[in-house]
């Protein structure tokens, strides 16, 4: 019987990180030489998920690895705590994210030819700034223009382990966008 | 005016789409929320809501209209008026003018009809501005998640961490030691001949002080392709005996000696 308390460690590990921490970090470096599985590993997280139940904090996983955070219905007092209010992003900016995370990789062209507007700079700056974006190459047009695509700051930040877990696109809009697109086509 | 006219119009409640009553905003109001429009799509977007029309069947007589009126407003209250609008005016005035004209019956025609063609872009750009509504509304960290942090205790030492030094590394770290020692084998030094056990005597009370010291620190280069070897053994019969410990941070990095615990 080994008297390694591993659960304990993966806990305090996960406690203490700054950032969310993945299994392979947990295997690599807090469980290093200690000959546990990562199905260990996994076991060990599950459990701690389970001991967790009832408490005003739980173990979640995001894109990036697990993190311990307040449970959700507790966030209206939460709230009161924090002296700034959370940031609000204009209708620019998360339009333009909103873009971004759906139809990744996009140009600034694509964004600005479905918004109709032009994209300031200053919207990407700020989304790059916070680390929810990147330039992850160049469309090969002319002028080479940047492609971006979220981040896994963006997944962490909004809780989520991938794209797929955004809010889903109005279907019905989209049907009618598709029967839109197959009327043009007939009318060819 | 002519709105108004059909305002009077308006006895019942009921049906009728023509009935534009939620459009009569005193103009005081109006100028708060044209702000807020994120372009001439998004003024498309609210007017054909606002009259529950349907973007397929966008009537151009009465949406160019509207849209003309806004822009005047927003011409009058404003001195700079993003050239979008003005662009997106045009468009629509070029789609009731065609509408106007007798059609030709061509073919060709349909294929860019700038009405199909902006159906589409306000079709579009109708999802993503409910996406990006419903992407405000994803639960994110601050304003609804709280992450939850612990801190370090106070005995917590960050030391190097303790890890097996394979003897590759070992040897690795000899090889390197005895290239080292050939630069100086021209120096013609006189090295005076030093036994195993002697040299393991020199590496522990070298260590005796409980300060940690690099390979490298503990091996004189300068002794020569002999001393190095000399060293090398004393250091693996020190470890033999258990007398230090060595350690490796990580995968080919420095190698430290100090005393065992």
């Amino acid at each position: 019987m080994n008297t390694t308390p591993y659960k304990q460690i993966i806990e305090a590990a996960i406690f203490v990180a700054k950032k969310p921490l993945s299994l392979a970090a947990l295997c690599r470096d807090v469980l290093a030489d200690e000959g546990l599985t990562r199905q260990q590993v996994s076991a060990y997280i599950a459990e701690i998920t389970t001991d967790y139940q009832g408490k005003g904090v739980e173990l979640v996983e995001v894109a990036s690895g697990y993190r311990f955070q307040a449970r959700s219905h507790l966030s209206p007092w939460l709230q009161r705590m924090l002296q700034d209010k959370p940031a609000k992003y204009s209708r620019a900016t998360l339009e333009t994210l909103a873009l971004i995370a759906y139809r990744q990789p996009v140009s600034r062209g694509d964004i600005e030819a479905v918004r109709g507007v032009a994209v300031s700079s200053q919207t990407i700056h700020t989304l790059e700034e916070r680390e929810w974006i990147k330039v992850i190459g160049r469309k090969e047009v002319p002028g080479r223009p940047a492609l971006y695509a979220t981040t896994t700051q963006f997944l962490d930040y909004f809780g989520i382990k991938s794209i797929q877990e955004l809010p889903p696109l109005d279907e019905a809009l989209l049907a009618k966008l598709a029967a839109m697109d197959d009327e043009i086509v007939l009318d060819i | 005016m002519v709105e108004s006219s059909t305002a009077i119009a308006k006895v019942n409640g009921e049906l009728l789409r023509k009935v534009p009553k939620d459009l009569f905003i005193p103009p005081d109001a109006l100028s708060v929320f044209l702000d807020a429009f994120e372009g001439p799509l998004d003024l498309l977007l609210y007017l054909i809501k606002k009259q529950k029309l349907d973007i397929l069947q966008l009537p151009m007589q009465k949406i160019t209209a509207q849209y003309m009126e806004y822009v005047d407003l927003m011409t009058t209250l404003k001195i700079e008026l993003a050239g979008e609008y003005l662009v997106m005016a045009a468009l629509l005035a070029e789609i009731k003018s065609r509408l106007l004209l007798p059609k030709l019956v061509m073919a060709e025609e349909e294929l860019d009809d700038p009405r199909l063609v902006l159906i589409r872009q306000l079709q579009e750009y109708e999802i993503f501005k409910n996406a990006a509504e419903d992407l405000d509304k994803q639960p994110r960290i601050q304003r609804d998640i709280f992450v939850a942090n612990a801190e370090l205790p106070e005995n917590i030492i960050t030391t190097p961490l303790l890890a097996e030094v394979s003897l590759r590394d070992l040897a690795y770290n000899l090889q390197k030691l005895l290239k080292k020692a050939e630069h100086f084998e021209h120096h013609q030094i006189q090295r005076e001949i030093l036994t195993t056990r002697e040299k393991m005597t020199h590496i522990l009370a070298l260590l005796q002080d409980g300060k940690v010291r690099t390979f490298h620190q503990v091996i004189d280069p300068a002794e020569g392709r002999r001393g190095i070897v000399v060293s090398f053994l004393a250091i693996l019969e020190l470890l033999k005996e258990s007398l230090i410990s060595l350690i490796q941070n990580n995968p080919l990095g420095e190698i430290y000696l100090s005393l065992a615990e």
